[in-house]
């Protein structure tokens, strides 16, 4: 347990025996971890926030069930990652395009720096390659989705996933295998050719 | 030779695939020309950066919930503590209970407890409830530092570690207890960290004499047996359900010798 996980215990312990305002530093530490994990998730800005907001509020009422096994930061994660899905279902949010790197960067994504001006024929490639990307989202399902973003760009392991759900990881790993087909098969027609 | 499936390269690609298929990869060029346009596919795929939050961020959220969250209910509060911390704790705890109900047999209370359904009494209840399995976890550390005669008798690097964790949490319990008026527990929590910030900060080759120093510190303060007088006061309050608020100034109890 490093410093904030033991900060947040007592933050828990003092918010579990009644006082509520020992809530807030865990709220204005967290807020926006959370905010950027549930735009990923719907790509939506509004529902984001309403999201962060449901995930405290889930979080205050279920505190008893919080047994410290995993840190809150974590707890939190996978409340956020459902109400995130609950707004998906509630709502059938669209969710926003992803961003395609036409060249095949292996950077990771936070690193990218798109300085390139583009030219028309890239910009014209680039629009294709969005609407390939959004057609492929559109195709996923809800629990798809979510199981893609937890992997590709959170970094969850599958059995993260799984737990983070809810469910088998045998199921989060199919969930993450059709979400997987359904990308390539969307964006096979535009890619380019290696080399 | 068998290829391997997408499933197999999709985990690869996430790096859950085992030594097996990694090794397979690097032996057929077939699978490794798959692998290879799976991975120019995915890790062409980024997610747009969400927008920024302003710096105020966590306060309105804050702000925003703030008025819908409700009060809890502190009934329930013995499950809060670990149930090692409590077994642990509870053969220490007989032997202090012994020693304190001598001490109260000899006089009176210097107040009368107070109602019940004394309004004050929620705050300070938190108060109670919540520090109970800190002051453990701070005793069992004093405890350890106090029994230490030589610096190998200790295992300083954990010790400063669980220092560290418990600084963090202090701040926050002399918080509590400030905005809910409880002076003394205020004042102990005060003087814990004191010791063990020196804890977590003592050198990494301690000397004799630095374990002395400490030493010194925990009995100088009676800090090891006022923390027992409260967790007495606590779990004896718990159990009634009534705070009475005359836990006696543990500063008072100077005259008293640590039960170690």
């Amino acid at each position: 347990m490093d410093k904030m996980e033991s900060f947040d215990a007592a933050a828990v312990a003092l918010v579990r025996a009644g006082d509520r305002d020992a809530f807030r530093p865990i709220v204005e530490r967290y807020s926006e971890m959370l905010f950027r994990l549930a735009y990923r998730i719907t790509g939506n800005e509004a529902d984001a926030e309403e999201i962060v907001q449901e995930t405290f509020l889930r979080a205050y009422r279920k505190l008893d069930s919080f047994d410290g096994r995993s840190s809150v930061s974590t707890w939190l994660f996978r409340i956020a990652t459902n109400c995130s899905l609950d707004q998906l279902n509630r709502r059938k949010v669209q969710p926003q395009a992803l961003a395609m790197d036409p060249e095949g960067d292996e950077t990771p994504p936070g690193e990218r720096v798109r300085s390139e001006q583009p030219n028309p024929e890239r910009l014209a490639y680039n629009a294709e390659m969005q609407a390939n990307i959004h057609a492929a989202l559109q195709s996923l399902s809800n629990v798809e989705r979510t199981a893609f973003v937890l992997r590709h760009v959170e970094g969850c392991s599958i059995e993260e996933i799984a737990a983070t759900l809810r469910v088998r990881s045998g199921t989060a790993r199919q969930s993450l295998f059709r979400a997987v087909e359904k990308v390539r098969k969307f964006l096979a027609p535009v890619m380019r050719p290696a080399g | 030779m068998k290829h391997l499936s997408q499933e197999d390269l999709v985990l690869h690609y996430y790096a859950e695939g085992g030594a097996k298929i990694s090794e397979h990869i690097g032996e057929c060029p077939e699978c490794h020309a798959n692998f290879e346009q799976l991975s120019r596919s995915l890790s062409a795929i980024s997610l747009p950066e969400p927008p920024l939050r302003g710096e105020n961020y966590g306060a309105e959220v804050w702000n925003g919930i703030r008025p819908k969250l409700a009060e809890r209910s502190t009934a329930a509060w013995w499950w809060m503590f670990p149930r090692r911390s409590v077994a642990v704790a509870a053969v220490a705890l007989l032997i202090v209970m012994a020693f304190v109900a001598g001490r109260y047999s000899k006089r009176p209370p210097v107040n009368p407890p107070r109602e019940a359904t004394n309004k004050g009494q929620l705050p300070q209840k938190v108060l109670v409830v919540a520090l109970g399995d800190y002051l453990d976890r701070s005793e069992m550390l004093l405890v350890e530092v106090a029994h230490a005669n030589r610096p190998e008798d200790l295992d300083l690097n954990t010790q400063r570690r669980y220092a560290h964790e418990l600084v963090a949490s202090n701040r926050l319990y002399r918080q509590t207890a400030q905005r809910v008026g409880d002076v003394e527990t205020g004042a102990l929590l005060d003087q814990l960290e004191r010791v063990l910030l020196q804890v977590e900060h003592a050198p990494q080759s301690a000397t004799a004499a630095d374990i002395q120093q400490l030493r010194e510190e925990i009995d100088s303060g009676a800090l090891l047996f006022k923390i027992r007088v409260v967790q007495v006061h606590m779990k004896a309050e718990a159990k009634s359900g009534n705070r009475a608020g005359n836990v006696e100034d543990p500063n008072t109890l100077q005259d008293q010798r640590p039960i170690l």
